[in-house]
């Protein structure tokens, strides 16, 4: 046998030294024949339209003519000026710090409360989940009829509590509020599964040694829960931060006729590059509000992996 | 509010502070299956009650269910959604896996990059990739025929980064040992795979095909703006456009939406301590 082959790779190569280079040579040609077609499929289906996107982006593209020129920057320069994409910005912002903190906290909060219970937890647990099973469109027309003005069971109960009846969805003010409380009630479930397995990978042995020591529930919470905790917070604020800023299904469908809810008050930028793109047919405009979007989410993952990644000795 | 950490197991406590997380639990539960019930119990409201405040409807009917049925084309977009979740999942979980036990068990140059380009992928909005399919479906002209109609509405999602992080976190865990076994006893390599390796991450397959399945039986965004034809729309696209074809009939959408309910909860049925396993056991922790 050639053992005096060059040997690379670690672990298997160690254990086997018989191994010689034209099997690590078949090793690699099995990987790449595996890995061909999905790799393929990555670079046309994600790779390649993200660098067309980017093209389209310096064109006033417009798929119904004939003529597509290119126009530079000038897309962007238009962006600085547009005041609904401002508006659209603005909102899915508010809907990012309104969601995602919420639905960590009830998440987290409804795990704990879980985990203090023995029976029934199971029941409960499948219960919490349902919403995150129902198809989300058939979820926003629920909601718009549980919170209807006139004959929505909220309002009704508001009556009967001898507080005023509110507009919800109707208004400027309440519409934002109100659909980011849909999205919450929707993700919630999921958030609960997540931070029950993150919690299951705790030893008990930290908490039965912390009582020992004397330290109060509140401390072992401080102590031990939530820095052991810290990659499943992270995994749920970084994963949630990327679905909100895309936030389109729940608003489109609380108001399929007038996209946006009352004023543009719900509107967020996804809603509004499906509107310029296929709506108005302005690609390349709506194009360049993509690469916006990508350039935020993108630098927002990288700020939040960096600060709120934070090591533990475990 | 105090919350505190788990209490150790085997030791009995029902003290006040357990009997208040029951508490908060029941009425958390209460809410959020509020606009559950108030869907079902809707869909059983005969017109003339609809828009009745009561909560049980009266005079129960089924005579919603018995429109969507028959008067709209609820089967033909329940079956096509049927189709192209099904297909999505079949396919996500066949390559997915594939993709991860490579990544995860083979040595090859380009591995780690290969893994962090397909990682990247994530953090593409859907938003930017829409435009670019969109154009390229026109410009090969796929709607116009049965299978590519169907096949415009599915590429996107035939193979998925996230199912191949989550994978690949399965197949690390599988001891070279055993695959090194097959390898002496001359097993190829792609029954190693098929053979050996797959059967033993059924959890992690598991939650991988629920939570592609929901994914693709909620997929809105690109149906929308692919499908041309009613015939071709799928049950969320289909059911959004409800309004304009059917006048907004309150109770045809809630029975519509009742039994869009019904094969997502089924599967979570099936698979539930699966899914929740295979969260467990996945990197979803980090």
């Amino acid at each position: 046998m050639a053992t005096t082959s060059k040997l690379r790779g670690g672990r298997t190569a160690a254990r086997s030294p018989s191994r010689t280079g034209s099997l690590r040579r078949h090793q690699i040609r099995t990987a790449y024949t595996f890995l061909l077609v999905p790799l393929l499929f990555f670079l046309v289906v994600r790779f390649i339209p993200t660098l067309m996107s980017l093209r389209l982006s310096l064109f006033d593209w417009n798929i119904l003519r004939e003529q597509q020129p290119f126009v530079g920057l000038e897309n962007y320069r238009t962006l600085l000026e547009d005041g609904r994409f401002g508006q659209a910005l603005r909102n899915t912002a508010l809907y990012t710090l309104i969601g995602v903190p919420v639905q960590v906290a009830l998440g987290l909060g409804i795990a704990l409360l879980l985990g203090r219970v023995r029976a029934l937890r199971g029941l409960y647990r499948a219960l919490y989940f349902a919403p995150y099973v129902t198809p989300i469109v058939a979820a926003a027309w629920v909601w718009q009829w549980v919170f209807s003005p006139q004959f929505g069971p909220v309002n009704t109960f508001l009556t009967w509590l001898h507080l005023p009846a509110q507009p919800f969805l109707t208004s400027p003010g309440q519409a934002l509020p109100t659909t980011a409380a849909l999205v919450v009630w929707q993700n919630l479930g999921f958030q609960v599964v997540l931070f029950l397995a993150g919690l299951a990978a705790i030893p008990r042995v930290y908490y039965e040694a912390a009582e020992i020591d004397g330290a109060s529930g509140g401390q072992a919470f401080r102590k031990i829960t939530l820095p052991l905790l810290n990659p499943t917070i992270v995994f749920s604020v970084v994963t949630g931060t990327i679905a909100y800023l895309q936030l389109f299904t729940q608003v489109v469908n609380l108001n399929f006729t007038d996209q946006g809810g009352p004023l543009g008050s719900t509107m967020t930028v996804a809603l509004y590059i499906y509107q310029l793109a296929f709506g108005r047919y302005q690609m390349g405009y709506a194009s360049a509000v993509t690469v916006v979007l990508f350039l935020i989410i993108l630098l927002i993952t990288l700020l939040q992996l960096r600060f709120l990644t934070r090591r533990y000795d475990a | 509010m105090t919350v505190t950490a788990p209490l150790p197991a085997g030791r009995r406590r029902t003290d006040a502070r357990t009997l208040l997380a029951y508490l908060i639990l029941t009425v958390g539960v209460i809410l959020t299956l509020f606009p559950f019930a108030w869907m079902l119990l809707t869909s059983l409201k005969s017109f003339q009650e609809l828009f009745n405040l009561a909560f049980l409807p009266a005079d129960p009917t089924l005579d919603n269910y018995r429109q969507v049925l028959t008067e709209t084309r609820f089967l033909q977009w329940f079956g096509n959604s049927l189709l192209v979740a099904t297909v999505t999942t079949l396919s996500v979980l066949f390559f997915d896996s594939l993709v991860g036990y490579t990544l995860a068990k083979f040595d090859f140059p380009g591995k780690s990059l290969i893994f962090i380009l397909i990682l990247s992928t994530l953090m593409i909005p859907t938003e930017m990739l829409v435009i670019p399919w969109f154009v390229g479906v026109s410009d090969l002209g796929l709607t116009r025929s049965v299978p590519g109609a169907y096949f415009s509405i599915m590429f996107p999602g035939l193979i998925s980064a996230f199912g191949v992080f989550l994978m690949r976190q399965f197949f690390e865990s599988l001891p070279d040992d055993l695959l090194e076994a097959a390898r002496i006893d001359g097993m190829h390599e792609f029954g190693i795979f098929w053979r050996v390796a797959l059967p033993l991450v059924r959890p992690a397959l598991a939650s991988l095909a629920i939570f592609t399945f929901l994914g693709n039986w909620n997929a809105f965004l690109w149906p929308l703006i692919v499908i041309q034809q009613p015939q071709f729309r799928t049950l969320p696209v289909g059911t959004a456009l409800f309004n304009g074809e059917a006048g907004t009939q309150w109770g045809l959408i809630m029975a519509a939406s009742s039994l869009a309910v019904i094969p997502v909860l089924l599967v979570f049925a099936f698979f539930q301590r699966q899914i929740i396993e295979g969260i467990v056991l996945t990197g979803m922790k980090g």
